[in-house]
């Protein structure tokens, strides 16, 4: 059991911030790679267009998730140390529905617009300004939803946890969802086109 | 199975174009395992995912404590992301992460010859407009991101594949705001 590297002494925090930034390009490079440096391809998820969204992010998470998963099994990762937030069910709710609402009408999130303003792109630029802008008021406001910021706490919790459900087992639910997922995408995408040739 | 093909050789049938105009994306599939291991890396090697709104957060908490310091040090959420002035913006690892995100996708879009000063939008709306709503969506993005501590990076991909039971939540109302919200703003985008 010797990752997480960092948790486990090999390098300290210098390191690491050297590792952020490498980590970040490779970040960067993918969502470059991916088109999401363009808010209309990121917006097409929406109309159903081009679902590359949904495509990308699932299989990004049930990559990692494997990853994570077979290392903790084979018994090198050690999971408990790996950062998470805690669930605060009723904020994060509303939080991701004024997030998704924020993305259709913005057309990024937060690290796509970072990479749209890397390519030149000015609405990425205006995107990121406006994000700061949010993040702004909700400080302002910090003192007032303080509260509900820290309302419905539920401590550190996992799905297979939650749902006493074992591990292996919402690793694989998730990685058919995900692939069920991808062939209505394609399903869908064709059925948009074929819509559109019609007109 | 040709769906299944499909989604093996996706994007093949865009052609490749001559050398110097825009090359097409890449297959979002194949791309996203390239994501995936990049984020397994995080999780491996210091034991952390990815994340973006959180370095806005400590620029924002940084500008507001150099204008006005007792403000923000009586501010719970500015001081979170202080640090009681122990460590600077530039030693914070979603700063660097962020930094490093713009010239990946910098690097990247050169290779590709994507570079390009522009304003990506719909047909049927001025550009003028189209900045007001970015900066908007901007906004709602960036309360909705700290009410929900985090984003589409740290909660969405991170806490996703971490099987964290607040980021799937989360990740659900993300797609249902969304497309709840298409249909109203479709002459921004359509």
């Amino acid at each position: 059991m010797n990752f997480p590297l960092f948790k486990f002494g090999f390098f300290g925090d210098e390191v690491s911030l050297v590792l952020a930034f490498v980590i970040g390009i490779g970040f960067g490079f993918a969502l470059e790679r991916a088109g999401f440096g363009n808010a209309r391809l990121l917006a097409a998820q929406f109309y159903f267009t081009d679902m590359r969204v949904l495509k990308v992010m699932f299989s990004a998470i049930v990559t990692a998730m494997f990853g994570v998963y077979f290392f903790g099994l084979f018994g090198i990762l050690d999971i408990s140390l790996i950062y998470t937030t805690d669930t605060f069910m009723l904020p994060q709710v509303i939080g991701g529905l004024i997030l998704g609402i924020g993305f259709v009408i913005g057309g990024y999130c937060p690290g796509t617009s970072a990479v749209s303003l890397a390519t030149g792109r000015i609405d990425g630029l205006v995107y990121f300004i406006g994000v700061a802008a949010g993040v702004f008021v909700f400080g302002e406001l910090f003192p007032l939803i303080e509260n509900f910021f820290v309302s419905g706490s539920m401590g550190n919790v996992s799905l297979p946890g939650y749902f006493n459900l074992s591990y292996g087992f919402v690793v694989f639910a998730v990685a058919i969802m995900a692939l069920g997922a991808f062939i209505a995408a394609e399903w869908g995408e064709k059925k948009m086109a074929k819509k559109a040739e019609g007109k | 199975m040709s769906v299944l093909s499909d989604i093996l050789v996706s994007d093949k049938h865009h052609s490749e174009a001559v050398s110097h105009s825009p090359k097409a994306y890449s297959n979002p599939y194949v791309t996203g395992v390239a994501l995936g291991l990049v984020l397994l890396a995080a999780f491996v090697l210091v034991g952390r995912g990815l994340g973006a709104s959180g370095a806005v957060s400590s620029a924002v908490a940084t500008v507001v404590s150099s204008v006005a310091p007792e403000h923000a040090k009586a501010n719970s959420f500015y001081s979170s992301y202080l640090g009681g002035g122990t460590f600077g913006l530039f030693k914070d690892w979603l700063v660097l992460e962020v930094l490093g995100v713009m010239v990946g996708g910098f690097l990247s879009g050169i290779l590709a010859h994507r570079i390009k000063r522009t304003v990506e939008k719909g047909p049927r709306i001025s550009v003028r407009n189209r900045l007001f709503f970015a900066f908007i969506g901007g906004g709602l993005m960036g309360f909705g991101a700290k009410l929900a501590r985090g984003c589409t990076s740290g909660q969405a991909l991170t806490g996703g594949a971490l099987l964290n039971l607040g980021s799937w939540a989360f990740m659900m109302m993300v797609f249902a705001g969304a497309y709840a919200t298409a249909y109203f703003v479709r002459r921004l985008w359509i």
